[in-house]
């Protein structure tokens, strides 16, 4: 696996440009991730890749198709020092894993090896040998991805029919 | 201890007598809003999840605003699937080519949004409502989904920034110039999760217009949502659009703030925006000069009556710069025709402008004026990250009507106080 590092900031528009939008398909959406910020990404970007931000990761337009395309290239998660709040919802939403712990965020570069626990919220650099502790979920938000995504789990209330 | 005007609506809706910042909840919905983009998304969650319920087709809004007139085959695809769905479900509320308006326009224009309602947008902009004293936010498509088939949606109660304006606007300086102001000085995370809550003597002042421009642009801070005080003119507004029962909310005089940010309404110059983050401000004074090679007035954040009167202001009896493409577009039907009467469209037109019907066009960079490499565009739109309008060798400014007509005629970035006197 490997690490791509990017810096604070990262919104919308770099992640998923608009003129990308038309096209929702998930394969469509991964051949152009992150195409106004890295160029090589989506050409080099493996299952398993891990993806490291800044503060205020995903800030900008509420395009589900961000974190979408994100996982659509198969990028395990991402951790980042902060995120912005609809795609934090988004990513919840739609089962990707976001880990939100400054400290990792900071100290993991580019080229480290990274394993990470999303259930305890665990992080560890295996280059560095540091571990780090993510931000825990709510309960609430736990019970979202424990369903398996937000609409199954108001399917399993009974809310939604 | 007091809650602020969010919180108490967000109670409301949630059949709690009070709630506190962090708290999470279940609100009702009044409104759940999608577009072209991100309707049809929300559609193909929705089928695959096996729903067929939808909970109110009366407070369900689709608005194909943002690649339409359809733009090619595959945008024209996702109009058809949305057209299906509120063929479907009977969606009341479902506008297309023809009755469409950009979205945060046209959705106060038509009286779908009031004090005290909840509202969620499958459009990061929805925060515009809270012009109106609601409580509106932008989500994902997923949530849509489910606010569609359950009318509901969960929370975190945010906290919030109270945001007090004093004095008056001098001329030719605007609300955008204001949320620029703020953008600035908090930065682009600076109300992360938090409600921003407008008030103060210098509300009174600003007119409904100004009041959707700023709260439109709450979410280039990261706030959950903005919201502004009920007042005559929101009362004004209202008559003949809203007939439903509504209720204003103030926020209680012990409201807890995590901090209060003072704007001297009196003090403040025309601002612009450079690349590439809405919060790189300066005023206009400082970057006056700058080339430019085309001009966007229009948006959900500046393409309001208001805003085109501002615009046909300065470019009444004068000429767009030769070698700059300006191009204007009243954000709804009425809009285009309340601005004809007035002649507004003619002063464009005369002044070499394109003008064009209602759609979100060149502002997420989809058609109607997208940029070619190193090219800059001064905007009336809310955002300005790299690749947003064109390639990422292309450049965005945000600015107002009057400092993006100023900037046309100059063919650079210009201020309107200078060039009118």
């Amino acid at each position: 696996m490997k690490v791509y590092k990017y810096g604070d900031n990262v919104d919308t528009d770099v992640i998923i440009p608009a003129r990308h939008l038309n096209n929702p398909d998930p394969k469509a959406l991964a051949s152009h991730c992150m195409e106004d910020i890295d160029a090589s990404f989506a050409s080099t970007v493996e299952p398993g890749d891990i993806i490291v931000g800044g503060a205020n990761f995903g800030c900008g337009s509420s395009r589900e198709h961000a974190p979408l395309s994100i996982k659509a290239c198969g990028v395990k998660c991402v951790i980042a020092a902060s995120f912005a709040r609809i795609f934090y919802r988004n990513a919840i939403n739609i089962g990707f894993p976001i880990m939100e712990c400054p400290q990792a965020a900071a100290e993991i570069q580019a080229g480290d090896q990274v394993s990470v626990d999303f259930q305890a919220g665990i992080i560890v650099d295996e280059t560095s040998g540091r571990q780090y502790q993510a931000a825990p979920f709510p309960a609430f938000v736990n019970g979202i991805i424990d369903n398996g995504g937000l609409l199954k789990s108001l399917k399993a209330r009974g809310v939604a029919k | 201890m007091g809650m602020t005007m969010t919180q108490k609506i967000l109670a409301k809706h949630a059949g709690l007598d009070r709630v506190e910042a962090g708290q999470l909840i279940e609100g009702r919905l009044d409104l759940v809003l999608g577009n072209d983009i991100t309707a049809p998304v929300a559609i193909t969650e929705f089928d695959k999840a096996g729903l067929t319920e939808i909970f109110d087709k009366d407070k369900i809004a689709i608005i194909l605003d943002h690649s339409t007139p359809c733009k090619d085959i595959q945008s024209a695809r996702l109009c058809s699937q949305a057209r299906d769905f509120a063929k479907r479900f009977s969606i009341t509320n479902f506008y297309d080519v023809g009755q469409m308006g950009v979205e945060h326009a046209l959705i106060p224009e038509k009286g779908l949004a009031a004090p005290g309602e909840v509202i969620i947008g499958a459009d990061s902009h929805t925060c515009t409502y809270g012009a109106l004293g609601a409580f509106s936010t932008g989500v994902g498509s997923t949530d849509m989904a489910a606010g569609m088939a359950t009318g509901l949606s969960w929370f975190k109660v945010p906290s919030a920034i109270k945001v007090t304006l004093k004095g008056e606007l001098q001329p030719y300086v605007s609300g955008k110039d204001v949320m620029l102001h703020l953008i600035g000085t908090i930065g682009v995370d600076g109300a992360l999760y938090k409600s921003l809550e407008f008030g103060g003597e210098g509300v009174a002042q600003l007119t409904m217009d100004d009041r959707f421009t700023i709260a439109n642009m709450a979410i280039e801070a990261g706030a959950k949502n903005g919201i502004f005080p009920v007042d005559d003119k929101t009362r004004a507004y209202l008559d003949g659009r809203v007939t439903r029962a509504w209720e204003a909310v103030e926020p209680d005089a012990d409201a807890v703030y995590d901090r209060e940010v003072v704007i001297d309404l009196s003090a403040l110059k025309p601002t612009v925006a450079l690349p590439h983050l809405p919060s790189n401000t300066r005023t206009v004074d400082e970057v006056a000069g700058t080339p430019i090679q085309q001009v966007v007035i229009g948006s959900c954040t500046n393409g309001r009556l208001d805003d085109l009167r501002r615009a046909a202001e300065i470019l009444k009896g004068r000429k767009v710069a030769p070698g700059v493409r300006c191009i204007v577009f009243p954000a709804t039907q009425q809009i285009m025709l309340d601005a004809m009467a007035e002649g507004l469209i003619n002063i464009f037109i005369e002044a070499g402008a394109a003008v064009s019907t209602p759609t979100c066009g060149p502002c997420l960079g989809g058609h109607m004026g997208v940029l070619s490499d190193g090219e800059r565009a001064i905007s009336t739109t809310n955002r300005n990250f790299v690749g947003r309008m064109g390639p990422v060798s292309s450049e965005i400014i945000l600015a107002s009507p009057a400092v993006a007509a100023a900037s046309a005629v100059a063919g650079c970035v210009a201020n309107p106080q200078s060039l009118m006197g």
